[in-house]
């Protein structure tokens, strides 16, 4: 059976599944699934007193503070975070991985100088650094991706390090060592497979963390810029007004944490498909 | 207290007790309906293989089994009172109170961050109305009990500070402090060398008879059962075989199974009076394996620019030959620097001497022609867990030394997958599967059969069969054996077990501290041992004969000396003296720890 099968057949991957594709659709199909355009501020939004509508035939979630249908701010904003969630995330896991298992598989004086200059980043406060890269670029939404992936890949190479090392240690790559197995044969058929797992999980648990740096970094200006929406940007645009106008805040933050929700079950589930070690233990 | 005791009802008493574990496939029964009694100031073994129930069983009895497994039914009475009907709390009192209970693990039974007194006050103070200087003095008394040599400084120092025997004493001496009237001794001395190993169950004697304590002691090894059951309960497959008086279990075992069990049991002396015999088509060949001088030396380091600060002699000057179709063993216990040697072989760590394999000397070799030799030369790991990749199937693991050396592809290289599999006795219908479905001894054949796979002259095998049941070890020894006889095979069997050794070798070579102490033919190392520390090693083997007087032997005192010396240490090499027929031996300095 395909990876995909396997991935229908359990009924909570099969959830998150249809919750990553339904995202993905409506951030694509975002003009005409939305009744309004995200910067639209249409009179009937506000009421008299220019307070925020609640949810209503009209605009399904409400309106926010300008007036703008959330839902319609809503599918636009999955655009950002999906761009944010997926491409950021992915390039942080990628340089995290490629930095970490190079030095925990060559360690000596390279594995050495990679590790203490990620030791350096590390001791960089990570907002400081976003802001500092996004002032010296302009800010837009493919520079703020690139931005969050700078900052977010220490973490990783950390782990990766420290798991390539322990792997490197065990006793079935002494042996592979011993039938004459080179370098390269090693690190890609007998050290990598195990690394997959946690590639996994942080690929799919760091969406839900850069989705919320974004809102970070558009709290503080140097994120996507307004009126451009994004599901963090509408919760911190929102959140002082949690008591009076609660839905602006419930809405986004429900598909943030629904989407990553949907991101880490099919994540774990893809864990235990690739993991030959499961096999007769389900 | 020894003759009150045994006047007096059993202190424990299982009854029709069985324990069920949920799996997926539904609830599977890992103990079924066995029974048992324990008298104070008694020792009842529990013998079994991996797989018996037998460790299941005592955690049954601690209430220490996971959320998983249940006790479905039976009694577990301790002086009459149920203890499967005890509440959680009161449970927590009788462990490590009534019933105290050490683990094999004595590194990871004791917490790494809390020095030694804090960890045995903390148990006296849970089960004593004791308190402050008056806890720590009954604390040095414990320590003190189980003969710990200063016992004073040792309250203040962490586990990691002491040897494995240290560590196992401080597990018995926190064990004994709540003045149990059972104690279970799980596998306690497994993980320890031969000689710390003796000298423990000595001391766990001792103690039963001090404090009339009933013990159970569970235990795979049917030497350790010898000398020191007073009674055993045998089993296999969560019941219980057979149970009788130690004496008449090893005279007149009823059941076929113990029958198995005990012929299994590799035993000292076994190969009295016989010369060891290499068959080889060709005497007076060559040697296919010369060492000469090969020293091994690791550097520590430490402190902020991790600069060396110690040194690891973990071999020096050793010289060996192995002859074709022989097996060359090499004994010691752990640090002696067996395994080292194994590794050399195979460059697998930096080492200066000069090693020959068939002729090709192996220093500096470039790893393109280190490939030619590797087609001589290959190794058998002792944990055939851990030596294959768990995510690879068993087929592509077997095969992978074919693909690597370019020997083998397509469906030629499956029929030569095929054909190993069926010369180390397994079906090549499981070459689909992953080592994890298989069982200890399958894997080690995988292992075997994987190492045979580029027909080379010679194998290491270390430790490989030491983690092993013993019924698996005897078929896996078979096999070697009948590996040996037909490809003319020399092996360089590395292990710390002489019984075994004794079966398998034609010669042996023993080693302390880095260096060969003596070397010889197979019976005159075992019926002439020279070198006192051959003598030492033998000693401190359990012999599976409880009819032998118990203590009849100078038992071994003192740790394992430590290889790791200052920077500027210069070893002492001692020379091999020539004693006649072939075999040798250093000066006969006393070894002591």
């Amino acid at each position: 059976m395909t990876i995909l099968g396997k991935l229908i057949r359990r009924k909570l991957s099969l959830f998150g599944l249809l919750v990553i594709c339904g995202t993905v659709l409506a951030a694509l199909l975002a003009p005409w699934i939305t009744p309004y355009a995200p910067d639209y501020q249409p009179f009937e939004g506000l009421t008299i007193e220019g307070a925020p509508l609640p949810p209503n035939a009209q605009f399904w979630l409400g309106t926010d503070l300008l007036g703008r249908d959330l839902f319609s701010r809503l599918v636009y904003g999955a655009q950002t975070s999906l761009v944010i969630g997926v491409v950021a995330n992915g390039v942080s896991v990628i340089i995290g991985s490629l930095v970490g298992i190079v030095a925990g598989f060559l360690r000596g004086a390279i594995g050495a100088i990679l590790m203490r200059f990620t030791d350096l980043m590390m001791a960089f406060p990570a907002l400081l650094l976003a802001i500092v890269l996004s002032a010296i670029f302009k800010p837009s939404l493919w520079i703020v991706a690139l931005v969050i992936a700078m900052v977010n890949w220490v973490q990783v190479a950390r782990i990766m390090y420290s798991e390539t090392v322990s792997l490197s240690e065990r006793d079935f790559v002494e042996a592979e060592r011993s039938i004459g197995a080179s370098r390269t044969r090693i690190l890609l058929r007998h050290i990598a497979p195990h690394l997959l797992s946690s590639i996994i999980v942080f690929g799919t648990l760091g969406i839900s963390t850069t989705v919320l740096l974004e809102a970070t970094l558009s709290y503080l200006g140097v994120g996507v810029q307004p009126p451009t929406p994004s599901w963090g940007n509408i919760v911190f645009e929102n959140q002082t007004w949690f008591a009076t106008a609660p839905w602006l805040v419930f809405f986004p933050g429900m598909a943030i944490l629904t989407l990553a929700l949907a991101f880490n079950l099919v994540g774990d589930a893809l864990r235990e498909i690739l993991d030959p070690t499961m096999k007769g233990r389900h | 207290m020894n003759q009150q005791g045994a006047s007096q009802g059993p202190v424990l008493d299982v009854r029709n007790l069985t324990t069920r574990v949920a799996t997926a496939e539904g609830a599977k029964t890992i103990i079924d309906d066995i029974s048992f009694q324990l008298r104070l100031g008694e020792t009842l073994c529990v013998a079994g293989e991996s797989g018996s129930g037998k460790s299941v069983t005592s955690l049954s009895i601690m209430g220490l089994l996971p959320s998983s497994a249940k006790v479905t039914s039976g009694e577990i009475r301790l002086d009459g009172r149920d203890l499967l009907k005890l509440s959680d709390r009161q449970m927590q009192e009788v462990r490590g109170g009534d019933v105290a209970m050490i683990f094999q693990e004595p590194m990871t039974s004791l917490n790494p961050v809390m020095t030694v007194g804090a960890q045995l006050t903390e148990a006296i103070t849970a089960h004593h109305d004791l308190r402050g200087a008056a806890a720590r003095a009954k604390a040095l008394e414990a320590l003190d009990a189980v003969r710990m040599s200063e016992s004073k400084r040792r309250l203040l120092q962490y586990p990691h500070e002491l040897s494995g025997g240290m560590r196992q004493r401080v597990m018995i001496a926190m064990a004994l402090s709540g003045n149990p009237k059972v104690l279970i001794a799980d596998e306690p001395t497994t993980a320890l060398d031969v000689t710390i190993q003796a000298q423990i169950l000595a001391l766990m004697n001792d103690l039963k008879k001090d404090f009339g304590t009933a013990v159970m002691l569970i235990t795979h090894d049917m030497g350790v059962v010898a000398e020191m059951a007073d009674r055993v309960v045998v089993m296999n497959g969560g019941r219980i075989v057979e149970s009788q008086a130690v004496r008449d279990l090893f005279a007149t075992p009823k059941e076929a199974y113990t029958q198995e069990l005990l012929a299994a049991v590799p035993q000292l002396g076994s190969t009295r009076g016989q010369k060891p015999e290499v068959k080889s088509d060709v005497p007076g060949q060559p040697a296919i394996v010369e060492i000469r001088d090969l020293t091994v030396r690791f550097d520590i380091h430490g402190g902020l620019l991790q600069r060396p600060v110690k040194r690891v002699h973990a071999v020096e000057k050793v010289s060996l030959d192995l002859f074709p179709g022989e097996t060359l063993a090499l004994v010691g216990e752990s640090g002696c620097g067996k395994s080292t040697i194994g590794k050399s072989l195979a460059n697998l760590i930096p080492w200066s001497g000069s090693i020959r394999i068939a002729g090709q000397e192996i220093a500096g070799l470039s790893s393109d022609r280190m490939q030619a030799v590797r087609r001589n030369i290959q190794l058998v790991f002792q944990d055939p867990y851990a030596a294959l990749n768990p995510r690879m199937t068993v087929g592509e693991l077997v095969g992978e030394p074919l693909v690597i050396h370019r020997l083998a592809q397509g469906s030629e290289l499956t029929d030569r997958v095929a054909e190993l599999f069926r010369r180390v006795g397994l079906d090549p219908v499981m070459m689909d599967r992953h080592p994890h479905e298989f069982s200890g001894g399958q894997r080690q054949r995988i292992c075997i059969a994987r190492a045979l796979s580029l027909g080379p002259k010679v194998i290491v095998a270390d430790e490989s069969v030491s983690a092993l049941d013993v019924s698996v070890q005897a078929q896996v020894l078979d096999l070697l054996g009948e590996l040996q006889a037909e490809l003319g095979l020399s092996y360089l069997f590395i292990s710390h077990d002489m019984a075994v050794v004794e079966q398998i070798s034609h010669r042996v070579a023993v080693m302390f501290l880095g260096q060969i102490v003596e070397t010889g033919p197979r019976d005159q190392v075992f019926e002439n041992p020279l070198h006192p520390y051959t003598r030492r090693l033998m000693d401190a083997v359990p012999i599976a004969d409880p009819k032998r007087l118990r203590r009849d032997r100078v038992l071994p005192t003192g740790e394992i000396p430590s290889p790791i010396q200052a920077l500027d240490y210069v070893p002492v090499i001692e020379p091999l003296i020539d004693f006649g027929s072939a075999h040798y031996a250093t000066a006969r300095h006393e070894v002591s720890g």
